[in-house]
């Protein structure tokens, strides 16, 4: 599994992508979602498997270096670490910041490892269960991975069902694929490829995080001094040692859903841990198992949402939707076949995972300080900085001006989209899924001969219409219980 | 009590048209009804070359369920208002301007140079009034970003006023 990796290049890949994740993972309002936009045209240099290390590596440490800035300044780094500010930052008020972040870069550590297995085992079992899927069964499937959105990603559910659609709609944009047929073109040439993944990536996430900021710049953090991290006491490992074992299996099967991802993971992770405490009184007053308990989820959510990534296409959380961006601008497709035909590289990318949550711990252990500094950085300089290299990385892809005003429209339309509930996360994964729920429609009705009752002769189909039913069912059910309105 | 709090979020002393759900829904009701008039105009193809569905038919379902969709969750905010936003700040506004400046100069003059009026521009607005940073971020970093794009990744930079200075 490690052999691809013993080159020099590609640890020096790994070793920066670490770092970078960190840093990115620390910056509140920046994280592995939009470090990996961000870096995504960088990638363009380098081969497949170099490129995919170092968006899993900065996946991997961006959701631990979260865990600071929330223990820190109760500020989660990542929308993933939010969960982690309950405890993280009461005990550090308390003076033992260096207990909260040892716990949370143990139990972040130990649920990131336990995902890459769940990944190494899952991934190839399901990628042979795809075997068995033809279009009908694809278009299923991605129908299912949409409306996983809508029962309990982030936001409104008919808001992201919205969004979901509207991703979809923009990969319509352009030559339908199978007639060639112009397609909201209105006579730009340009339009006609369709619009990049890229510039949208970007806009969506980097610039309307820019806008954002634009209007929390009178937000003052106040930060907890850190002295050094401590490992946990026996006692600490004791009292926690179930509660990450646990929250880092509800992070991998969290992770392995479709379109969840670690920040759904922490919350039901951290509450999970609360219920199963001898001590829940000692939640939101600075719990270590409340920091074991969101922190071994988030981490563990890395690798199960890599599962359907790789296995089937289908992005298990946000900053995986990037990741597969990534494969499909370097021509790697991802699924059954990728398994067969290039099981090194599947390795390689495995290898990373593993050296990735080692490498953050080392890292966070004994750089943490440094990269808490890290947050004094203020926004005026930073993201002036970062919009210099969100223009030259969209522009470097096809060197066209075009898409750089698409990234800066995605960014307004982002920061409103954000403002007003709409959670962006649908927009990409929908333009990523756009393709394969259109190809695989059109081609199931040519083998259906026009008869869309057919579907319903296809049992794993008619599973995944099932689930996708209750996945939509699910929140009217959520809201009913809770006596509050659907939306 | 919930609904005393959801109507006290949501302002209903405003007229309607100027609620946030309806203007979120009126926006997006006529993008969608615009662009699935467009679709009409899509090319269709010969029945004899046809294979499932004509192209524009994938489109025009997907903004039909958009619009049934944001008539449901206008229908849905009578009985749950949305939360009022803050007013935005001046900051927002000036970074959106710099946008529109950013495509005037990219455009007119020079990509880098719109670069760095946008850098100094929104660094100055949101705070920043300190010559060596506003230096550091109009100047010296995009310098380095151009060095990094055009010698490391081997890009080359469209034409302009500074831009040509380094190309002849």
């Amino acid at each position: 599994m490690m052999a691809p990796l013993f080159s020099s290049k590609l640890l020096l890949v790994l070793l920066f992508g670490t770092l970078f994740g960190l840093v990115l993972g620390v910056l509140p309002g920046l994280g592995p979602t939009t470090g990996g936009a961000l870096i995504l045209p960088f990638t363009m240099t380098l081969d497949p498997l170099s490129a995919i290390v170092l968006l899993t590596s900065i996946y991997c440490a961006g959701t631990y270096g979260g865990a600071i800035t929330a223990v820190l300044i109760n500020t989660p780094g990542t929308p993933a670490a939010a969960a982690t500010c309950l405890d993280g930052y009461p005990l550090a008020q308390k003076g033992e910041a260096g207990r909260a972040l040892g716990m949370a870069t143990v139990s972040s550590t130990v649920g990131g490892i336990f995902s890459v297995v769940v990944l190494v085992f899952f991934a190839p079992i399901l990628a042979n269960l795809a075997y068995e899927f033809g279009q009908p069964e694809y278009f299923a499937l991605a129908i299912f991975g949409l409306t996983m959105l809508a029962s309990i990603g982030d936001g409104s559910p008919i808001k992201n069902l919205i969004a979901g659609a509207f991703g979809i709609l923009i990969s319509t944009v352009g030559k339908d694929f199978m007639t060639s047929i112009d397609r909201f073109t209105y006579g730009i040439n340009e339009l006609s490829v369709g619009i990049g993944f890229i510039p949208v990536v970007v806009g969506l996430f980097a610039i309307s995080e820019m806008l954002t900021q634009s209007t929390l710049l009178k937000q003052v953090f106040k930060r907890v001094a850190l002295k050094a991290i401590k490992l946990p006491s026996k006692e600490d490992y004791k009292k926690t040692w179930k509660t990450i074992l646990r929250s880092s299996g509800i992070g991998s099967f969290i992770g392995v859903l479709p379109a969840e991802g670690g920040t759904v993971a922490s919350l039901i992770g951290y509450s999970e841990a609360k219920r199963f405490s001898k001590n829940p009184e000692e939640f939101g007053k600075g719990s270590v198992e409340g920091i074991a308990g969101a922190e071994a989820a988030n981490n563990a959510a890395t690798g199960g949402a890599m599962v359907p990534t790789l296995a089937l296409g289908i992005p298990g959380s946000a900053t995986t939707a990037v990741i597969l961006t990534g494969l499909i601008i370097h021509g790697v497709r991802p699924g059954p076949d990728l398994f067969k035909e290039q099981p090194e590289f599947l390795y390689g990318i495995f290898g990373a995972m593993l050296v990735a949550n080692i490498l953050f711990f080392i890292f966070g252990f004994f750089g943490a300080k440094i990269f808490a500094r890290i947050t004094l950085v203020p926004n005026k300089i930073l993201w002036p900085m970062i919009f210099a290299v969100s223009v030259c990385g969209t522009y470097s892809l096809s060197q066209s001006i075009i898409d750089v005003w698409i990234m800066l429209f995605f960014g307004v339309l982002g920061f409103f989209m954000r403002r007003y509930g709409f959670s962006v996360v649908p927009v990409i994964i929908g333009l990523i899924l756009g393709e394969l729920v259109e190809g695989t429609l059109r081609q199931s009705i040519v083998i259906f001969d026009g008869n869309w009752l057919m579907f319903l002769t296809r049992p794993i189909a008619l599973t995944f219409f099932i689930l996708s039913l209750i996945a939509l069912a699910f929140p009217l059910i959520r809201s009913k219980k809770n006596k509050k309105p659907y939306d | 009590m919930n609904n005393v709090r959801y109507k006290k979020r949501a302002n209903k002393s405003l007229p309607f048209f100027f609620r946030t759900e309806f203007k979120v829904f009126f926006i997006i009701i006529l993008v969608s009804t615009i662009l699935l008039i467009s679709t009409f105009s899509f090319d269709t193809v010969p029945p004899i070359l046809n294979r499932g569905i004509q192209p524009a038919t994938f489109p025009k379902g997907l903004l039909v369920l958009i619009i049934a969709l944001t008539s449901i969750i206008y229908y849905l905010s009578f009985k749950k208002p949305w939360k009022k936003e803050k007013n935005l700040p001046k900051p927002f506004f000036f970074t959106i301007l710099s946008f529109f400046i950013f495509i005037i100069i990219s455009k007119t003059l020079d990509f880098f140079l719109a670069i760095s009026v946008l850098s100094v521009f929104v660094s100055y607005h949101w705070g920043e009034r300190r010559t060596f940073y506003l230096l550091l971020v109009s100047i010296i970093f995009p310098l380095i970003v151009f060095i990094f794009f055009e010698m490391i990744l081997g890009l080359r930079f469209p034409p302009g006023i500074i831009t040509n200075l380094y190309y002849y």
